[in-house]
């Protein structure tokens, strides 16, 4: 056990222990360290009485200063949302062109917009924006209901096949296999006469037949040349882009039973600077376009 | 001229903090420094004099760059992220001229060091410098070596506490001072001075003024010596710097040796006596507390002042100056052994001096040479990682970049970007009216960056590859012929050919 001894070179008393033949002097602390640390004791004491310190049942004791983490959060933010009060008034009240046209209010929107997209629209139209099978790709220039800023506000505001707005944007296209308004054949047909207007290999002789069939069925919302018609929400069938895809399997299963992808509207879940921030946002991923004059 | 010892006060100094006399476990022994004077006490003035003017009014130079710029001298802009001297400023990425600075601090310190020791300490050092000016109130308010030690003696009275408030609070002032000229270096000194005394200044001004004041007033007034004993590295460093071509404060022992106070009893009885008087004016001056005659030692920090006690005394009794003088070990040595020698210009010229010296000048010139050709427009492009390419209705591929134009310059420039080495490319950019261009103009303000999105199409059919180099060109609009130019390499992604319509 410990037996205290007396160095004999230095004349200081060891502390009794020792490990492997060799003893600790029991030197004094250093005074600046001892007063640091009767320092810190009497910090620790202060800081126990001015802030939450001991954990309670249902929270901590609470502390003189009344100091929250949680309280300084919501400050900062509101801190924060207040320094955006004047660009967020003129996003408000300022009509969507004119905020593109200004240069630090475009950089305010496409930044706010950027991150409302992080948190509402990635779930289905990507990180990216590209989209998806059945989720439009929104960098490009192929626009269902339109790529003007006040067009993609609108879609925004009102959704897509959301029937709980009564504005919403509505396409149903017809079941023409499932509800047997075309048989199998001309299905088939009309799909080769689709593989053609897309510039896709087809069967001359079945599109010639199908282009009966599409001139009868499809015109009214898809165009006479497949050109798409926005007001009805028609895709254009003329262009490499499908919203599907765009091979025969899959054209004749849209046909056949078409699916109808649903967007919310937005104007009942966000407000009014973040829809308007969104449009600008979605814009100026690269395929938005100016309104005609 | 023997008689003329007896007119030398013997001082009865004990040098406190020289390691044989220190105890680790015992409370310092404060240290009284005598006044000197003489030629290396007026050269430490003239030094104080320098340093600290240099440190107090450097924030207050102005410096015009005109419009666009602050027009203080010395400026390190935190919150823009600038640093400011005199018609130089450097951005963040620039850091690396603070870098090589602080390289050349090094080799000089250490080029200085191997020639005349540790000449930084005992001059220039700011431990040095506030503790000399601390001393001179000290000595104003409370006298000099004797009065002090006297009055520390002194049980507490009227008169003690009444020159003790005086002298910490005069302390205290320079401190205020010290720490306040260091803010003026981070913001518009006029106005943070204002601000400073009505109490609007920013919290961190007077937290850093605090922290300041603090450190000023415990390391010049209280610390001391200990600093450069216990806390300061460069001591222990010193000593791989430090070689027996430097110059070092030596006591020439050959020349003082055997001491004594008796000189003249000595001589009578026919016995050898040495030059020192052993008046101990040396160990009484020294602000490190220690005794130069017992050699080199890791406390001294040169500051000469032991040879200005030394020189006064042995001019009174009418011997050679120079029983302690700057020497170098050769030259100590071979006066030891008997000859004579005097320190030349030639103990500077040493391989190590060439080697520091060669470094130092390197480095100075390496930065002088980027700093004149360094460019002024700085150009960085990102591609877009998601999506990587858009197709697009017409089957043409688009890629996204973001283009960030740096205009180092101090006045407001505009700048023509293409895309060079696509055939059949356009481009548009987001803020434009969506028109296809070749090419488009860029206004960007006065040292600021410009961020811009572009959006560059390709025809399917003029697509060469998956991943197609190409240069983004930035070209200033000017009219001299400096106009600055900068092609920037990228890649433009397309979809593999088999997946292509």
């Amino acid at each position: 056990m410990a037996s205290r001894e007396k160095d004999e070179i230095s004349g200081i008393e060891t502390t009794g222990h020792e490990w492997d033949g060799i003893k600790e002097l029991n030197n004094p602390l250093p005074r600046w360290w001892l007063w640091t640390f009767y320092g810190c004791i009497a910090f620790a004491l202060g800081y126990m009485i001015a802030y939450p310190a001991w954990p309670l049942v249902s929270g901590a004791t609470p502390g003189l200063l009344g100091y929250s983490s949680r309280a300084e959060f919501v400050k900062e933010v509101d801190s924060a949302v207040s320094a955006q009060a004047a660009q967020r008034e003129m996003v408000k009240t300022l009509p969507l062109e004119e905020i593109r046209n200004n240069a630090d209010l475009l950089q305010f929107a496409v930044a706010g917009g950027r991150a409302a997209f992080r948190v509402n629209c990635i779930q289905c139209h990507g990180s990216g924006a590209a989209g998806g099978k059945g989720y439009p790709n929104l960098n490009d220039d192929d626009w269902l209901w339109g790529g003007t800023l006040e067009q993609i506000h609108t879609t925004l505001q009102h959704g897509i096949r959301y029937l709980a707005d009564p504005d919403t944007r509505q396409s149903p296209m017809p079941a023409f296999g499932a509800d047997e308004i075309l048989t199998p054949e001309q299905i088939n047909d009309v799909a080769e006469h689709v593989l053609s207007l897309s510039a896709q290999p087809f069967d001359a002789a079945a599109a010639s037949r199908g282009s009966t069939v599409f001139a009868e069925n499809c015109v009214a919302c898809h165009g006479a040349a497949g050109e798409g018609l926005r007001e009805f929400g028609g895709p254009r069938l003329s262009d490499p882009i499908a919203l599907y895809a765009a091979d025969k399997a899959a054209i004749v299963a849209q046909v056949t039973r078409p699916r109808h992808g649903v967007m919310p509207a937005w104007n009942t879940r966000l407000d009014e600077v973040t829809i308007k921030q969104l449009a600008i946002y979605v814009h100026s991923l690269g395929g938005g376009e100016m309104p005609v004059p | 001229m023997v008689e003329l010892i007896n007119t030398v006060e013997t001082i009865d100094a004990v040098p406190h903090n020289s390691a044989a006399r220190r105890v680790l476990y015992a409370a310092r022994v404060k240290i009284h420094p005598k006044r000197a004077s003489g030629y290396f006490r007026n050269l430490k003035w003239l030094v104080m004099a320098v340093t600290l003017g240099i440190y107090y009014l450097t924030p207050w130079l102005r410096w015009d760059r005109g419009a666009h710029a602050p027009d203080q001298a010395v400026l390190v802009d935190l919150a823009h992220r600038r640093f400011y001297f005199f018609f130089i400023e450097i951005w963040p990425q620039e850091f690396y001229y603070v870098a090589g600075l602080l390289i050349m601090a090094g080799i000089g310190l250490f080029l200085v060091t191997s020639t005349i020791g540790r000449a930084w300490c005992g001059y220039t050092c700011p431990q040095t410098v506030w503790t000399d000016l601390f001393l001179v109130v000290e000595r104003w308010i409370e006298g000099d070596r004797n009065a002090r030690i006297k009055l520390d003696a002194a049980p507490w009275s009227v008169g003690k506490a009444w020159k003790r408030l005086i002298k910490n609070i005069l302390w205290l002032l320079i401190a205020v001072a010290t720490g306040g000229a260091w803010i003026f270096y981070f913001a518009d000194a006029p106005t943070l001075a204002r601000q400073f005394v009505t109490f609007e200044a920013p919290a961190v001004a007077y937290f850093t003024v605090a922290v300041l004041t603090a450190t000023t007033f415990v390391l010049a007034g209280y610390l001391r010596e200990q600093v450069c004993t216990y806390m300061c590295p460069w001591p222990r460093i010193q000593a791989a710097m430090l070689d027996e071509d430097s110059l070092v404060v030596t006591y020439n022992d050959w020349r003082g040796e055997p001491r004594s106070r008796h000189k003249k009893k000595l001589q009578a009885a026919g016995e050898t006596a040495g030059d020192c008087v052993d008046c101990n004016a040396c160990v009484a001056v020294c602000p490190a507390g220690i005794d130069i005659r017992d050699g080199q030692q890791l406390e001294c920090i040169t500051c000469a002042l032991c040879i200005d006690a030394c020189d006064g005394v042995m001019e009174k009794v009418g011997l050679p100056k120079g029983l302690i003088s700057y020497s170098t070990l050769k030259t100590y040595d071979a006066h030891k052994a008997g000859g004579l020698a005097v320190i030349g210009w030639r103990a500077f010229l040493r391989p190590r001096t060439f080697v520091y010296s060669a470094i130092w000048l390197a480095v100075g010139l390496a930065m002088f040479y980027s700093l004149l050709h360094r460019e002024r427009l700085e150009v960085n492009v990102l591609n877009d990682r998601n999506p990587i390419y858009v197709r697009l209705s017409d089957g043409s591929i688009r890629n996204g970049f973001t283009v960030k134009i740096l205009n180092m310059e101090q006045r407001p420039r505009s700048f023509v970007v293409s895309a060079e080495g696509l055939p059949g490319s356009s481009m548009t950019m987001t803020g434009g009216d969506g028109a296809p261009l070749r090419e488009f103009t860029i206004e960007v303000e006065a040292d600021k960056l410009r961020a811009i999105k572009v959006y560059v199409a390709v025809p399917p059919l003029l697509l060469e590859g998956e991943q197609v180099p190409f240069e983004f060109k930035v070209v200033e609009q000017a009219s001299q012929t400096t106009a600055e130019t900068r092609s920037i390499p990228a890649i433009f992604h397309a979809p593999p050919k088999e997946t292509q319509p």
